[in-house]
């Protein structure tokens, strides 16, 4: 199989290229993406990416495969390459480290910015809060997110504005803890949301919910907390 | 940075832009149909005709209203625009004068295209 | 060598899981300068696979459970070499430790009442064994790892607390006094290497499942606690017991948590036998992990495996209708999708058992304080340094670990070295500072890796010691095999300490990560391999075909392994819990 990987080491390029290879997949088994990884760095193990749960459920090992962003550990090789050539590359928008390693500090910044974790001031009781099974439905398709960063890198909006715009990940977090029954500090936190930015900079372009590879839909969360800044300012 | 795009924000908020877009929106809409309506059914358009339509104070406020709807809608979406792409990304460490100077323009530009019209509409008079 | 950077904390906490995030809560929440060092951002740990559930006896289905009970079934399921003063420590607290992860805002999903629900798990039984099965794994549907680890994650930034993300450690810094005064580390991103100075260490670094060719594990679960206690003189204790979960998916390895039997599913043969059903009559599908692997394997040597290898067994779900499925167990459907190309609501799940916990580890008292042994037999505790969590052996698991039990271990402990390290600073624990050399021990390794000119490479040698350890230290062990082995795996040890690193870069260099990840799971797996050998019976997870039996006269007790001289010795179990009376062996059936 042709593959093609994007090359970038600080220390030794002065600018990232493209390597070329042709690689032996082992007959009979649709590997994942990430099985190829593995091989090139059997290669050569000069190649740097992340990975460790290779099962869709960490999030490390978010990568661009033929111009998609995805989980490489659950994408296989035969989706992401119909044409027989894979494509590898960084996730865009953020800096590159090196290799398919981005620096995701601007993303978890976001992240960290719309106070991610729940507020209730009231003294705890004794045993758990109550929450019905009907409010606890509304955290779904909310706290599944992995923060593996497919969404909001590929999220022009966020390209443009990854400082000030909160990102369909940190969105969705946001709208998890506005929706969870238990919080308290709903007034702040939608407060917090109001500038121009943070969450006005959505403009429903979606490639959130079909890169997000656990099928969650920031849009729809984003679109709520629109809903409920609306029914607040009224 | 934050200071040039506070106080260039139209709006006191993202909220007051999303509505006020909106709602400008829903004007220019309702003008563009009042406008499609008059040239439908008037068989020969000529000057007479338009001042004659354009010449009551309700066309003439209607008018006043969608002329500064689009100043609003122009503006939020143009200032948008800007603080997407005029960025130090492309622009290096000069990108605040440069959407400065984006700002200005458009500003004057909008200014112009208010006042133009407005002074064509209530200069009107059907004597 | 030149002095190294160094950073100074109150306490340091080597690992970003569940125990390792927990721990570091309580040290932020009071104060203390503390700093979590991951060598991965730690929402990507390893507990964030963890599905099932977390049990406590907190009656939210039967308002009846007691958490004797549930200390009943951990001793029983620990085929009774569990210590009884850490797991009546671990259940009585189990309750509030989860009331507490619920306060913080874990989505935990809800009964009708609005309570937490709680699902049936294997080796769970109400009554001391004899009231039937018990509902006691507390559940975020069939992501409960996820959901904690985000929540202590979350908790952690409201608290303040430092984060050295993908920051790999070394090895422990022992100063002349013999106490543990922080450790070397190196900053992933930069190369840079760091001394990190802290009145205690705590290593919260999970388990080494990829000794094994094959396991539930995460790639990265390569025994870095266990490697650094080792070389830096501490012992590791049961490090011979290894659970495989009978349900890993076929070939791939991933798990599928014991919730799908818990929620009704079961296990059949080719012929579409429920064999559980002989081999446990009572519990059955929910029998202890180590009865029903070997249960399976026995099928698959029968001959009534499935598949055209006849290689497999298969876990039947569609019985329970697409709704339930859905509602329960949706992580499970779409991994079952992704990996064995199956819709668990029309077709049975290919499983088979999968290396998955490592019971053994560092042991430790119920404070997290590491244990040594002394001169005289006596237990000594190591100065400055706790072990937490699956890379600890308090011991709460014994030779057999109830499932739902890991994430309980996580937080209890995790909050309990906490509050023992707050206390200590609160009286003033300080230690000899180390000398520069001190220091340049714990970079020894690094240099070696660093320096190496030519040699094998370091994935090969993996793929060796994955698969001598896949083939002999599985659900059945042959005395004859592991001894083998015990050559083979010294032998790789030389090989090791002669191998190459190509790639001498500075920037996010994982080869150098592989690399001293390997010497880890050499650790790791001679450790296993030497104590399986030695001892000569079978309990719990440790299945030997020449020693069938268990055997109370001789094995009612820890094994102990040095690595300094390879010796095996032994250690008491604990008899003796505070509140309840002593649950004596008996024979173990389900």
């Amino acid at each position: 199989m042709k593959i093609s990987v994007y090359r970038f080491d600080p220390d030794e390029d002065e600018s990232p290229r493209m390597e070329e290879m042709e690689l032996d997949l082992p007959a009979g088994r649709d590997l994942m993406v990430l099985d190829v990884l593995e091989l090139m760095k059997a290669r050569d193990p000069s190649i740097a990416y992340r990975r460790s749960c290779r099962e869709g459920v960490c999030g490390s090992d978010g990568i661009n495969m033929n111009g998609r962003n995805g989980l490489a550990c659950i994408t296989p090789v035969s989706e992401a390459a119909p044409r027989g050539k894979l494509t590898l590359r960084p996730l865009p928008g953020l800096p590159v480290v090196r290799d398919l390693v981005v620096d995701m500090g601007q993303f978890y910044r976001q992240y960290e910015k719309i106070t991610p974790w729940l507020v209730n001031d009231t003294p705890p009781p004794a045993q758990e809060r109550l929450q019905t099974p009907e409010d606890r439905e509304k955290l779904n398709g909310l706290y599944e997110c992995i923060l593996c960063a497919c969404c909001s890198t590929a999220c022009p909006s966020f390209w443009w504005n990854p400082d000030k715009f909160v990102g369909p990940a940190g969105l969705l977090q946001a709208y998890r803890f506005l929706a969870d029954s238990r919080d308290t500090a709903t007034a702040e936190r939608l407060a917090a949301l109001e500038d121009p930015f943070s969450v006005f900079r959505c403009r429903g372009i979606m490639n959130c919910v079909s890169v997000c590879p656990k099928g969650l839909n920031p849009t729809r969360a984003i679109g709520k907390i629109r809903t409920m800044l609306l029914s607040q300012g009224i | 940075m934050a200071l040039v795009t506070n106080v260039t924000s139209f709006g006191r908020s993202g909220l007051a832009d999303f509505v006020l877009q909106r709602v400008s929106a829903v004007v220019l809409g309702l003008y563009g149909l009042c406008l499609v309506g008059f040239f439908a059914t008037t068989p020969n358009v000529d000057h007479a005709t338009l001042v004659g339509f354009l010449d009551s104070l309700t066309m003439k406020a209607f008018t006043t209203l969608a002329v500064v709807a689009l100043a609003m809608h122009a503006w939020i979406g143009m200032w948008t625009v800007g603080t997407d792409y005029v960025r130090r990304h492309y622009f290096g460490r000069g990108h605040t004068v440069y959407l400065a100077t984006y700002q200005v323009v458009c500003l004057g530009a909008i200014f112009v295209y208010v006042l133009w019209p407005l002074s064509v509409v209530w200069q009107i008079s059907g004597s | 060598m030149a002095r190294l950077p160094t950073m100074e904390f109150d306490g340091v906490i080597v690992g970003g899981g569940g125990a390792g995030m927990r721990a570091a809560l309580q040290l932020a929440q009071s104060g203390l300068k503390t700093a979590v060092l991951s060598k991965v951002f730690p929402t990507r740990s390893h507990t964030v696979s963890a599905q099932g559930g977390i049990a406590a006896a907190i009656g939210s289905e039967d308002p009846d459970d007691d958490w004797r009970w549930h200390m009943y079934d951990t001793v029983k399921g620990s085929d009774y070499i569990g210590d009884q003063d850490a797991i009546e420590y671990m259940c009585s607290v189990g309750p509030e430790a989860v009331y507490e992860l619920e306060h913080m805002g874990m989505p935990f999903t809800r009964t009708e009442k609005g309570r937490i629900y709680q699902r049936p798990f294997g080796g769970h039984s109400k009554g001391f064994g004899k009231g039937g099965q018990a509902s006691r794994a507390c559940a975020a549907e069939d992501r409960t790892g996820h959901a904690l680890l985000h929540t202590l994650y979350q908790s952690n930034l409201k608290a303040g607390t430092t984060f050295l993300n993908e920051w790999f450690a070394v090895d422990l810094v022992i100063n002349q006094g013999g106490a543990v005064s922080g450790l070397v580390a190196l900053e992933i991103e930069t190369g840079q290497v760091v001394f990190v100075k802290a009145k205690a260490t705590v290593l919260a670094t999970g388990g080494a499942g990829r000794i094994y060719a094959t396991t539930t594990n995460a790639l990265m679960n390569t025994g870095d606690g266990i490697g650094m206690a080792l070389r830096a003189g501490m012992p590791v204790q049961d490090i011979e017991m290894w659970q495989f979960h009978p349900t890993g998916i076929h070939q791939a390895g991933v798990l599928v948590t014991e919730g799908c039997r818990g929620e009704g599913g079961y296990l059949v043969n080719k012929d579409g036998e429920r064999f559980m059903e002989r081999y446990a009559p009572t519990a059955k599908d929910l029998a202890g992990r180590d009865v029903v692997a070997r249960s399976m394997i026995q099928e698959i040597m029968d001959g009534r495996g499935a598949g055209p290898d006849s290689d497999h067994v298969l876990l039947k779900l569609d019985h329970l209708g697409e709704e339930t499925i859905l509602k329960r167990l949706p992580g499970i459907t779409e991994l079952s999708k992704t990996f064995a190309h199956v819709n668990p609501a029309q077709e049975p799940i290919p499983v088979v058992p999968t290396c998955h916990y490592m019971m053994g580890g560092i042991p430790t008292n119920v404070h997290g304080q590491v244990l040594t042994q002394a001169a005289d037999g006596n237990d000594a505790v190591v100065g400055g340094l706790y072990a937490i969590g699956e890379v600890a052996c308090v011991s709460v698991h014994g030779a057999n670990r109830l499932g739902a039990n890991s994430l309980l271990d996580l937080v209890v402990f995790g909050r309990a070295a906490g509050i023992h390290i707050e206390d200590a600073m609160r009286q003033g624990i300080g230690h000899r500072d180390p000398a520069d050399e001190d220091v340049d021990n714990a970079t020894a390794r690094l240099a070696r890796w660093n320096e190496s000119s030519e040699g094998e490479a370091v994935v090969e040698l993996k793929r060796e010691l994955q698969r001598i350890m896949l083939v002999n230290f599985n659900v059945f062990r042959s005395g004859d095999h592991m001894r083998r082995s015990i050559g083979d795996l010294a032998d790789l040890r030389e090989r090791i300490a002669r191998a190459h690193l190509p790639d001498k870069s500075r920037v996010f260099n994982t080869a150098r990560l592989e690399a001293l990840e390997l010497d880890n799971l050499l650790e790791v797996a001679e450790a296993t391999a030497i104590v399986a050998e030695a001892r000569t019976e079978s309990r719990g997870a440790h299945a030997r075909d020449d020693y069938t039996e268990r055997d109370d006269d001789n094995w009612l007790c820890h094994s102990l392994y040095f690595a300094a001289d390879k010796s095996v010795g032994k250690r008491a179990v604990n008899f003796a819990p505070s509140t309840v009376e002593a649950f004596q062996p008996m024979a173990r059936t389900y």
